[in-house]
């Protein structure tokens, strides 16, 4: 899908501006230190195109992370927006109380399969069960890199590394976790295929809950070998791609062209739509049950599947719970935050 | 009772006041934990209070749902002091597996009411016995079978009521306000109180000297456990995220909150929210919580003890190093590990300063009243924004839990400190703004938030090495400089916290430093060592750390200063060591902790033992 162009059909400027009046580069971080040829930084790459087309503005957008390389990567995107990089495995508490404190946030956490599947599993699945509205992106590699390459909780059965030797335990599947957990969005891919990756993060920004984006993104220096399947020759030759993915946003008018049942659409909650081109292999992304099968049969062959797995809007998110006002609790006046002296003189009175 | 057992045997020289029979005694009712005894006994301390006389009670429990023996503690003063006494007049045996060691902890002279069908020794001869006859009163009113065990207790209540002289109409007030004006309930425990009263009033003639006389020394007082107190403090102090973890003996806190945010913080027009509450997975997660609610603007805060300020301890130095605020209130318990997990201790005061890994000092606040509890609940908040760092408050067990007389909590007239915060526009005007640059000189500096719509305004916080300005650092000059500021600020907090309560006497030589809930216990010890010893002390009641030049100033003032703690190693004592160490040889430090909250007594006979060497 090309970039939403500027309406009024202008002659286009040198640099195209998106509908909040900014450039690409308006959305570009600082240089990265990863690794070159990092998985990471092609997602990083694809944050920014996306932010770019969903015309984001970068001071509405806050930028959580744990500890690993995988939480380095936000100081390479969006420097306009603000950015947090908290302590090991515990960026969903944080990313839960900045949420809370202003729900008018688009918040897009970045973490690591052992940033989430080891050290912080359980905020993971807690931050899930919350709902809290956030992209939850996984750079998943299977590997630990900032400590020099141990295996991490998603390695795969089998594998060799040569610190850390053969890993002989069944790795943690984290799309299957998020769907145990209650996760209205939960999808798979493969770094080195940039289009899906796009389209499959405007539909987590797009999504109101926890998006979770489990993106396998192979570690060149540590987990690259083509038998693994956090490699990218892996992940090129086996990838099976449940659907062809295409994010449209609200104001945008595209003609479906295929023939009908062959493109399953799936409305978000303020207009923007997800259409998603049936390929080979047939899956229903709205049956939960079809989408746990898919998984567990995947995990069961070792296949690599992905695509959206499972979307469902529906599941109330914390800040719906919490019924909190339009304006954030952030932005509350002083005299909004601390009760009327008529409030608390009755209140008073009960312990005389 | 039997938790003398861990008590210091009496001295040779035992410095307690003559007691007088009226208004200046103590009672303890002996129960089987979950019982339900909590409402007979919230009922008589609340009818004492009402009648005007100064009261203080303390639970004294074990950590368990049901079965085990808990004590509860009704000291009635006439003088006002609410410091626990060892040693109480009057026992209410009504727990038969402690019975008969309780009664041994009796004086000569003290007083025992039990149900006629417990099975124990009445193996004193100086104590007078009152049996009442528990089932046959319940059965006579035809009490519901399902009912009984919820009302047995009241038996005891009327028993004292008329022992004692506590006025009927009163007991029935307060077991009006105990069950939340439940009409059905308060008849049916009024009538068992009727009738114990009545049964006393024509079987048991009284043969004892206690009882109470109305005064009017409550008039206008309120009754508050300090936990209740600092959630109203948050309350009306600005919280608005608050995130915590179950733990004794701080769940109180976040009930108070749970309780009183929609009576205080419904917006009046749209009848909203203005705060939330989450309880989180883990005490991890709680102050994880806190200060994602914290680094977006919002005065967060959760509540925890001993064991969750230790899983605090990695996202406390990313708070205080990255510059994030929050507040934890830990209501302190006895430690290491689980502990006592509900007898009080101040034992978390150097864990605390020092919360954290690499170079860490955190700010704390010591409430020693629950009026302070309310106080600094808007004062953790402000000084949390101003310094940009996590606060610790440091209340403890016996402070939160237990109900204390007080003068009712003013709404405060203070507006809240919310720091050195940029907007937009304020930073278009500010040259050369930079997050961790020390424009001001006081170490603090200014942050912006999320939201901030200026291009320039956004930031990477980060607990890793940065610059003035956010970058990422590993640069020694960068390193150093930015903990030069931060000891810079601490040295600013130094002057803002708030100051130590001071009471000198004219021409004493001794002094006295201690904080929290040893107060109650040293405002009657002083007063013991000057009316029976001769002995005049000074008294400065710490209220916060850092310690300031006021406190080296106390010390040099005194030939010695007894350094009072609720804990084994004189953490205070140590700190103060460091604070003034050209002074350390007049710091004496008196250090005991075994669980119950200190008594007049032992800091007395310390004091004067000490004093004679």
């Amino acid at each position: 899908m090309a970039a939403a162009a500027k309406p009024g059909g202008a002659p286009a400027p040198k640099m195209t501006t998106n509908r909040a009046g900014l450039t690409k580069p308006d959305y570009r971080g600082l240089p990265s230190t990863l690794c070159a040829g990092c998985g990471h930084d092609s997602i990083a790459s694809q944050i920014i195109q996306s932010a770019f087309e969903m015309s984001l503005k970068p001071h509405q957008v806050i930028k959580l992370s744990g500890i690993g390389c995988s939480s380095k990567s936000p100081a390479y995107f969006l420097s306009r927006s603000h950015g947090i990089n908290v302590v090991h495995g515990r960026m969903p508490s944080v990313a839960t109380g900045a949420m809370l404190a202003n729900r008018t946030m688009k918040a897009i956490g970045v973490s690591g399969d052992g940033d989430t599947g080891s050290i912080g599993i359980g905020q993971y699945k807690h931050f899930v069960r919350r709902n809290v509205p956030m992209v939850y992106i996984i750079e998943n590699n299977g590997v630990y890199g900032l400590t020099k390459g141990q295996f991490s909780a998603t390695a795969d059965l089998g594998q060799k590394l040569k610190y850390a030797g053969t890993n002989e335990l069944m790795p943690i599947d984290l799309c299957l976790e998020a769907l145990v957990a209650e996760c209205g969005f939960v999808a798979r891919s493969f770094a080195g295929d940039a289009k899906q990756v796009r389209e499959l993060l405007k539909a987590a920004m797009a999504f109101n809950g926890t998006a979770v984006l489990d993106i396998i993104s192979p570690c060149v220096t540590f987990n690259n070998n083509p038998d693994s399947t956090k490699s990218y020759t892996y992940g090129k030759e086996h990838e099976e791609v449940l659907q062809d993915i295409s994010f449209v946003q609200a104001y945008e008018e595209v003609e479906i062209e295929q023939e009908p049942g062959t493109v399953q659409e799936v409305k978000l909650h303020d207009g923007p739509r997800i259409l998603l081109k049936k390929l080979d292999r047939s899956h229903d992304p709205t049956d939960k049950l079809a989408a746990m099968r898919l998984l567990a049969e995947a995990r069961e062959k070792q296949e690599f599947i992905t695509g959206l797995i499972y979307i469902n809007e529906s599941r109330p998110t914390l800040v719906d719970l919490e019924g909190l006002p339009d304006t954030p609790l952030a932005a509350l006046q002083d005299d909004k935050i601390r009760s009327t002296p008529e409030q608390f003189a009755s209140v008073m009175a009960e312990f005389q | 009772m039997s938790t003398a057992a861990v008590e210091p045997a009496p001295r040779a020289v035992t410095l307690d006041s003559n007691r007088d029979p009226v208004n200046d005694f103590s009672v303890v009712v002996a129960t089987v934990n979950g019982s339900g005894s909590q409402t007979a006994n919230n009922t008589l301390v609340r009818a004492l209070f009402k009648m005007g006389i100064p009261v203080n009670a303390k639970n004294l429990f074990p950590s368990n749902i049901s079965g085990l023996p808990t004590w509860y503690t009704i000291r009635i003063s006439k003088d006002g002091y609410v410091a626990r006494r060892e040693g109480t007049e009057l026992l209410v045996a009504f727990n038969p597996a402690t019975a008969a060691a309780d009664l041994q902890s009796l004086p000569r002279g003290g007083v025992c009411v039990y149900p006629e069908d417990a099975k124990f020794e009445r193996s004193r001869d100086d104590v007078t016995y009152y049996a009442l006859p528990v089932k046959s009163l319940i059965a006579n009113l035809g009490v519901d079978k399902k009912l009984v065990d919820r009302v047995a207790n009241m038996v005891y209540v009327g028993a004292l009521a008329e022992l004692l002289g506590i006025e009927r109409e009163v007991i029935r007030e307060a077991l009006s306000y105990n069950l939340s004006g439940k009409q059905k309930a308060v008849d049916l425990n009024y009538n068992v109180v009727v009738a114990a009263a009545e049964f006393v009033r024509e079987n048991l003639p009284k043969q004892d000297p206690y009882r109470v006389e109305r005064m009017d020394k409550t008039d206008g007082l309120i009754m508050i456990d300090g936990n209740t107190a600092g959630a109203l403090g948050a309350l009306v102090g600005g919280l608005t995220v608050m995130a915590w973890y179950p733990i004794t003996p701080a769940t109180s806190l976040a009930d108070g909150v749970n309780e009183y945010a929609p009576k205080l913080r419904h917006d009046p027009q749209t009848e909203e929210p203005t705060y939330a509450v989450v309880q989180a997975e883990d005490e991890i997660a709680a102050i994880g919580m806190v200060l994602g609610a914290g680094w977006m603007g919002a005065r967060a805060m959760t509540s925890t003890s001993g064991p969750g300020i230790s899983l605090m301890t990695e996202f406390v130095s990313f708070g205080y190093y990255a510059e994030v605020p929050g507040v934890i209130w830990d209501v302190m318990r006895m430690g290491p590990s689980t502990g006592l997990p509900t007898r009080v201790s101040q034992g978390d005061v150097l864990k605390a300063y020092y919360l954290g890994h690499g170079d860490v000092r955190n700010i704390c606040l010591l409430p020693g009243t629950v009026k302070e509890c309310f106080e600094f609940g808007q004062t953790a908040f402000d000084l949390a924004e101003r310094f940009q760092q996590p606060v610790l408050v440091l209340s403890d067990l016996d402070l939160g839990m237990n109900a204390w007389m007080s003068e009712p909590f003013q709404y405060p007239d203070k507006p809240l400190d919310r720091g050195k915060v940029l907007n937009a526009e304020q930073l278009k005007a500010m040259e050369g703004w930079g997050r961790y640059k020390d424009i001001d000189g006081d170490g603090i500096s200014y942050r912006t938030l999320p939201g901030n719509e200026h291009p320039a305004a956004a930031f990477f916080t980060r607990g890793s090495g940065h610059n003035a300005s956010a970058g990422y650092s590993e640069r020694p000059d960068d390193w150093v400089s930015n903990m030069a500021r931060l000891a810079r600020k601490h040295e600013t907090a130094r002057q803002y916290v708030p100051k130590p309560v001071v009471d000198r006497r004219e021409g004493a030589k001794i002094g006295i430093i201690a904080f929290g809930t040893a107060d109650p216990a040293i405002v009657e010890a002083r007063d013991r060592l000057s009316t029976l010893a001769g002995i005049e002390t000074s008294y400065m009641r710490l209220r916060a750390l850092p310690l300031g030049d006021e406190v080296t100033q106390f010390i040099a003032e005194h030939d010695r200063v007894y350094v009072v703690e609720l804990n084994t190693d004189g953490q205070m004592h140590q700190l103060l060591r460091l604070h003034a160490p050209e002074h350390a040889m007049q710091l004496r430090s008196i250090a005991y902790s075994d669980g119950l909250p200190l008594t007049a007594r032992y800091v007395t006979e310390q004091i004067y033992e000490m004093e004679q060497k």
